[in-house]
């Protein structure tokens, strides 16, 4: 593989791949959000 | 006897009779290193082993890199076994709160436009006539973050250890004097003066922060393996922090691991600059182009921000663009002093960390993806 060839390949995969790669953690971050949702009054409950 | 007093005198003195010029040179740049961790506090924790291995290197004879020197002892067993530097990330993960990602996950796309300038910089160097792994190796300075630019060194171009880091860690110090005329090059007064207004604090459950460094783990290391273990070292690293029952490991990884590990990192880091591996042209060119690699990122951070901010209806200020690289949080502090500059009421500093901490797993997400690619396209063993 040419000089250039593999430049260019791994900076475009590089960039798109990091971008997408991070994209899809957002929405897992938003997943993981919804699935353990913040309780205010869990600790209170525990307490009671 | 008096052969026996000449042999004596060449033998007190044969260390000066082999100081070369190029030994006095490298004395001199280690002393340089040693002043500018010490009286600057540039990295002085990195710049002070650094500058103090520099030295013992160089004396002559004194052979602390030959194969029964001790310096060559901790170089095989910490760097080139990959070691050093994935315990270092365990203390790093243990010392970072993700919360302000986990209360603004959109912001973590800023954290991977900041490591664009990698990739450009790749390009660069690859066009200066860098061979293929020893650009991936010079690229990676610009992932600003210390320890993933000397895994990546000490995995493909050893030789450039000690330029790629010193490098790394001197640029990371110097964020505060080099995005600033970027951030104000690429935006207008209008946009700087953006109120991002109060960051909502979001709660964030207790659980969510658990499973957060898990599900990363998981998700990232399938996608690009050969990251997996710098992404499972920081993620470790953050699963003790947050699970609150291994207060004992946490604190071992964020104090006594890390402080031992450092220390004996930036001695073998400059045990590598030697005279005859450091004084050379393509050691300036490592530097130059590290310096463009942050210059890039900055940049293409700072519009990628005036993307989000048009795309937005200008509720994003750009310069938070600017935190979307590793320096944390020294890049988020620098946009708030921006901000404020321009605008005395704008708080960025939250929204800042967010992006700032995006860009702390963006650095190890893109030169996890880099590796697998590299892997991928046969230049590197599976």
């Amino acid at each position: 593989m040419d000089t250039w060839t593999f430049g260019w390949t791994l900076a475009l995969i590089g960039m798109g791949g990091t971008m997408l790669v991070l994209w899809i953690m957002s929405l897992l971050i938003l997943l993981i959000r919804k699935i353990f949702p913040y309780r205010a009054d869990a600790s209170a409950t525990k307490k009671g | 006897m008096e052969t026996a007093l000449v042999s004596g005198l060449q033998g007190l003195f044969a260390g000066i009779m082999h100081l070369s010029p190029g030994h006095v040179i490298m004395l001199g740049i280690a002393c340089l290193l040693l002043y500018l961790g010490i009286k600057k506090g540039y990295e002085p924790l990195l710049l002070v082993p650094i500058g103090f291995g520099a030295i013992l290197v160089n004396i002559p004879l004194a052979d602390l890199m030959g194969k029964e020197g001790f310096l060559r002892f901790f170089y095989d067993a910490g760097v080139l076994t990959e070691v050093f530097p994935l315990l270092i990330f365990v203390g790093i993960g243990a010392m970072t709160d993700f919360q302000p990602l986990l209360e603004n996950p959109k912001i973590i796309l800023l954290g991977a436009a900041g490591q664009f300038g990698i990739f450009l910089t790749l390009l660069l160097a690859l066009g200066l006539g860098f061979d293929k792994l020893d650009a991936v190796a010079v690229a990676v300075i610009g992932a600003c973050d210390g320890p993933t630019a000397i895994y990546v060194s000490s995995k493909f171009a050893p030789h450039m250890l000690g330029a790629v880091s010193v490098a790394a860690y001197s640029y990371m110090s110097l964020v505060p004097l080099i995005q600033p005329p970027i951030m104000r090059a690429l935006t207008t007064d209008k946009e700087r003066q953006i109120v991002m207004g109060a960051a909502k604090r979001q709660p964030i459950s207790k659980a969510t922060k658990i499973v957060f460094p898990i599900v990363v783990t998981i998700f990232a290391s399938i996608l690009a393996p050969k990251g997996a273990p710098l992404i499972g070292t920081i993620m470790l690293g953050n699963l003790m922090r947050e699970s609150g029952c291994v207060d004992r490991l946490k604190s071992a990884s964020e104090n006594e691991i890390t402080n031992i590990v450092t220390l004996l990192l930036g001695l073998c880091i400059g045990a590598t600059m030697e005279a005859n591996n450091f004084l050379r042209a393509q050691t300036l060119l490592v530097l130059g182009l590290g310096f463009v690699a942050i210059c890039l990122d900055t940049a293409v951070g700072v519009l990628f921000g005036k993307l989000m901010c048009l795309l937005t209806g200008g509720k994003i200020n750009p310069l938070i663009g600017a935190a979307g690289i590793s320096a944390f949080p020294m890049s988020a502090r620098v946009v708030q002093t921006e901000g404020q500059k321009y605008n005395k009421k704008n708080y960025l500093l939250m929204h800042a960390m967010s992006a700032n901490a995006g860009g702390q797993i963006g650095s190890v997400i893109a030169a996890s993806v880099m590796l697998s690619v590299l892997q991928g396209m046969g230049i590197v063993g599976g």
